[in-house]
């Protein structure tokens, strides 16, 4: 018999970034009894990779900025499938949150009056990203980390223990929800999973769970995301019973390094391009004037001239159209690529060398210039970047309640990357700190307020128990299965090659015949070695939840249609107004299969759709519509 | 492509060995890169922590020729063809198995480490700040919480009984930072980072600094201004001035130290043999200078030192001779 470790808690918030410790810190000061999931060491999550900055409407920096414009934004870049209940709370609530981290110890860089500075990012009509230096996701971080420590320190002055109130399971995995059906609702009653450490299992009893555990990126080889980012919070939400929209969007970023082979996939931040950066093809030609999409026309400029002008004098120039939404950026490299004007190891140019004094590129951009010059020996301020689209962020994800971030399963509760809507069908850069903090801080808020109402704590059942002990354990009792690292990589060329940025029918189609055919062999997987820190052991147990949400991406991009955000079809290049009024919604059938349905977008008010001028609104929407 | 040569610690707390592997390498790759391909087609149960493979996590801390260095920063064209790339786990720390080390000593003195404290009388979003005087905190903020000035730090590295009343270089920056921050209401924080630090242990011999990825000044910037105000505050203004040019003496000295230190050929290592003897006792800490009535100097101002007496004994010399660090220190080569 298996010896199983048990805790109980009040809120149980598995994944560690920005969005689960937003949450824990939320639902700790509700009073509640919390314990935070770390895949990893506290403190590394990967919202340390993100560089820009949070989107946030202070108008530090530019006085005509407010929530408003903040929200017209966000909704052009999601191309209005966005869920807009949560775009309008993102932009009304991001100043607040960003202002409480100072109060937790943030450092952001100011302004000439002391406010935070705030930068230009693409797709922001005005100066709008908190930033510090290009690491403001490790401040992010690092800011709520301490602020956990400081509530810890607090909870040691009165209990006399650190982790009287909230407690780190650091690199510990989930990797099954336990539900309790009891009294004919399906709540959450619990989560198992494994200690990294010592392959122990453990078993957190809790009314409460929210989901932070980020995106899927690990299914693609180009990717920026880290190992963890193998959609563990996708596929436990879909297990549970919950549902995923939104999921054949996945965001690309324009700009990943794609040479020296060892670090393809590196970001190079979206700020390189804000701050003077071009981009070039291997012609020498700056292109991207010949790909600004009739919606922008307006917006940008039409000659470099102007664009350079913009740099100094914002109010009467229209910006460089290096600064596209990121999915135009991405395809316009893509189509160059294709057209054989790229590098020979297939991306573009990122000039800021010939533009800007080394000593500027420096002081702008100086963790740009330490990566590039660590890993790669390239020199930033004298040779242009190779740069290529990466896969990034996915927009979609676990559909929630946009006020309170609850799943369709009770208790059950998503924040951050694994959760959808927020950002439509593309998310523009800087949007999603802000995001893991809104909605952070929502999750933990009404996670807590949910324990509050259940009259008894929902029980785990002993065979759910045993099935979730016997599915982590297979892998290590098939000495001579498949080979995990090499199934892994087949999934990532799959994804790569048939569901990456250009999508074709035919080759989605192939794509759910090799996912099946990998599906039935995942089943298969072995794992040699003990349960002591094994590493292909736990690639053993990620590749299910890899393969479901690879299963849904892959199925709902061969359903949509369309071209819209981060999802481009070949065959169907438009964006079609009939499928902006429509999600696609992935569940999994109790035979395990992913089943997809179509659900109306929500209408917007009056009020905000009052907010755009109609002709803008006459790109998006249909006349019946707009009637 | 080519075949190198490479040396992995494997085993857990309990012991283990060296094993010797012949790993592809391709051009542009890193030592990480290596690891995962052993992973991949060699030993899938390798333990090795990563997470970004950028350098903005510090997950992928090792031993690298004895050298302390994140595994996606050192790229493998930064080493011979030939020549045998040996990596261990961080020796400071207890070994779990493989390359993953138990940090949690880090993460104790996190803890103990007094937060942030907010001014009272500031509102959220009322904080004003200019950038000249965030600048300073900003630099320790870089921190990426690698642990390997931690893991370098011979106050610890072979000194078990010292991680207690020791934080260590990482959490030094974090008072400094806080000492140097705008609007933080604590006013102790120098006089915390002596008294409940172990702060005083620190002999300023830049080790950290040199292992650091993020280039923080850690000694210089940190230590030293740290070291200096608590200086300033202990004692009265006369013996201050006096402290201030026996200090600025003693700075010079360590300028010219590192320079020696870089000039040192790298340890030698014989082939087949780990980079370190990890087994080898160094001399015993001295005591401190005693006077003739076999007591300390009753007080400062007869001592012939400011700060603590070194837990190393006094009489000992920096930059101590490389030949006998016990730990490996690189030469020109490895920078």
């Amino acid at each position: 018999m298996e010896n199983i470790e048990k805790h109980q808690y009040d809120v149980v918030v598995i994944g560690a970034g920005g969005a689960g410790l937003r949450a824990a810190i939320e639902a700790r000061l509700a009073g509640k009894k919390t314990a935070i999931i770390s895949k990893s060491l506290f403190g590394k999550a990967h919202t340390v990779m993100a560089e820009g900055g949070a989107a946030a409407a202070m108008g530090n920096v530019n006085s005509n900025d407010n929530w408003m414009v903040h929200f017209r934004d966000t909704m052009r870049g999601g191309k209005f499938l966005n869920n807009f209940r949560m775009a309008e709370l993102h932009a009304k609530e991001a100043p607040d949150r960003i202002w409480e981290l100072e109060t937790y110890g943030a450092l952001f860089d100011r302004t000439k009056d002391g406010k935070i500075s705030q930068r230009n990012f693409g797709g922001h009509e005005y100066p709008r990203l908190a930033h510090v230096g290009d690491r403001t996701g490790l401040e992010l971080i690092r800011t709520l980390q301490q602020k956990i420590v400081s509530l810890q320190q607090e909870d040691y002055q009165e209990y006399g223990d650190y982790d009287a109130r909230i407690k780190v399971f650091a690199e510990t995995t989930i990797t099954e929800l336990l539900l309790d059906d009891s009294d004919g609702t399906t709540r959450v009653a619990g989560a198992f999973g494994y200690y990294r450490e010592s392959g122990g299992f453990v078993l957190f009893e809790a009314p409460a769970v929210i989901l932070a555990t980020g995106g899927v990126g690990k299914s693609y080889k180009v990717t920026s995301n880290s190992w963890e980012y193998t959609g563990d919070g996708h596929a436990l939400a879909l297990r549970a019973g919950a549902t995923l929209i939104n999921m054949e969007f996945l965001q690309f970023h324009p700009t990943g390094m794609v040479w020296p082979p060892s670090v393809k996939g590196i970001l190079v931040t979206e700020s390189v391009r804000g701050d003077g950066g071009v981009l070039k093809n291997s012609e020498g030609k700056r292109f991207m004037f010949d790909y600004v999409p009739d919606v922008f026309r307006k917006q940008y400029a039409e000659t470099p001239e102007e664009g350079d002008r913009w740099y100094t004098d914002p109010d009467n120039n229209r910006r460089p159209p290096e600064l596209l939404p990121r999915d135009e950026v991405a395809r316009a490299i893509n189509s160059e690529v294709k057209a054989g004007r790229g590098t020979k190891a297939g991306g573009v140019y990122l000039d800021i060398a010939s533009r800007l004094p080394a000593a500027s590129i420096l002081k702008k951009l100086p963790s740009m210039y330490h990566q590039f010059k660590e890993l790669a020996d390239v020199d930033i301020t004298k040779e242009p970047m190779e740069v290529g689209p990466t896969c990034h962020y996915v927009m979609g994800g676990v559909e929630v309640d946009p006020d309170s971030q609850a799943t369709k399963v009770a208790g059950l509760f998503a924040a951050g990357e694994v959760s959808g809507g927020m950002h439509g069908s593309n998310r523009l850069g800087g949007n999603s700190l802000s995001d893991l903090l809104v909605f952070g801080k929502r999750a933990g808020e009404y996670a807590a307020a949910y324990t509050e109402e259940l009259t008894g704590r929902p029980a785990v059942t002993a065979s759910d128990l045993d099935s979730a002990v016997e599915a982590a354990l297979a892998p290590l009792q098939r000495a001579g299965g498949e080979n995990p690292y090499s199934l892994h990589h087949e999934l990532q060329q799959v994804m790569g090659d048939l569901v990456g940025i250009i999508r074709r029918q035919g080759e989605l189609e192939e794509s759910l015949g090799r996912l099946a055919e990998l599906r039935e062999r995942v089943t298969k997987v072995g794992s040699t070695g003990g349960r002591r820190y094994n590493p292909g052991w736990h690639l053993a147990l990620d590749l299910r939840n890899m393969l479901i949400v690879s299963e849904c991406t892959a199925k709902a991009a061969l359903e949509r249609e369309e071209s819209r955000g981060g999802h481009t079809r070949e065959d169907f290049p438009k964006m079609d107004p009939k499928w902006r009024q429509i999600n696609l919604v992935c569940s999994v059938t109790p035979s395990g299969d992913v089943a997809l349905a179509q659900q109306p977008v929500p209408t917007m008010r009056p009020d905000l759709l009052g907010l755009f001028e109609e002709s803008e609104l006459a790109k998006y929407m249909t006349e019946e519509e707009l009637a | 492509m080519s075949v190198r040569q490479f040396k992995v610690w494997r085993g857990d707390s309990a012991g283990g060995q060296l094993n010797h592997y012949q790993v592809e390498v391709n051009e542009g790759e890193v030592v990480l890169d290596v690891i995962h391909r052993l992973q991949a087609t060699q030993e899938p149960d390798l333990a090795c922590r990563w997470n970004c493979k950028a350098g903005k996590c510090g997950s992928c801390s090792m031993e690298i020729n004895g050298m302390p260095r994140l595994g996606c920063m050192t790229r493998m064209s930064t080493f011979e063809e030939d020549e045998t790339v040996t990596i261990t786990p961080l020796r400071t720390f207890p070994v779990i198995r493989d390359l993953v080390t138990d940090v949690s000593y880090n993460y104790t003195k996190a803890r103990e480490t007094p937060a942030f404290a907010p001014p009272e009388d500031v509102a959220p979003g009322e904080y004003r700040m200019q950038q000249v005087d965030v600048d300073r905190s900003q630099e320790f903020r870089k921190c990426i919480e690698c642990f390997l000035c931690q893991n370098t730090c011979h106050v610890v590295r072979d000194h078990e009984e010292n991680k207690h009343p020791f934080s260590g270089p990482r959490f030094f920056i974090r008072a400094a930072e806080l000492d140097m921050h705008p609007l933080d209401a604590r006013a102790d924080r120098k006089e915390y980072a002596q008294n409940s630090m172990g702060l005083g242990y620190c002999n300023i011999t830049k080790c950290c600094t040199e292992v650091c990825p993020e280039h923080i000044k850690i000694t210089d910037n940190a230590i030293i201004p740290m070291k200096e105000r608590v200086v300033d505050r202990r004692y009265d203004p006369l013996v201050r001035l006096g402290r201030k040019i026996l200090r600025r003496d003693q700075l010079e000295q360590e300028e010219v130290a590192v320079t020696t230190l870089h000039a040192a050929q790298p340890t030698p290592q014989p082939d087949g043999a780990a980079p370190i003897n990890w087994h080898r006792e160094l001399p015993p800490p001295m005591g401190a200078d005693l006077g003739e009535d076999g007591q300390l100097p009753l007080n400062e101002l007869a001592s012939d030192r400011m700060g603590a007496n070194s837990p190393f004994g006094d009489d000992v010399q920096f930059p101590v001779d490389p030949k006998n660090l016990n730990y490996y220190h690189p030469g020109d080569s490895d920078h």
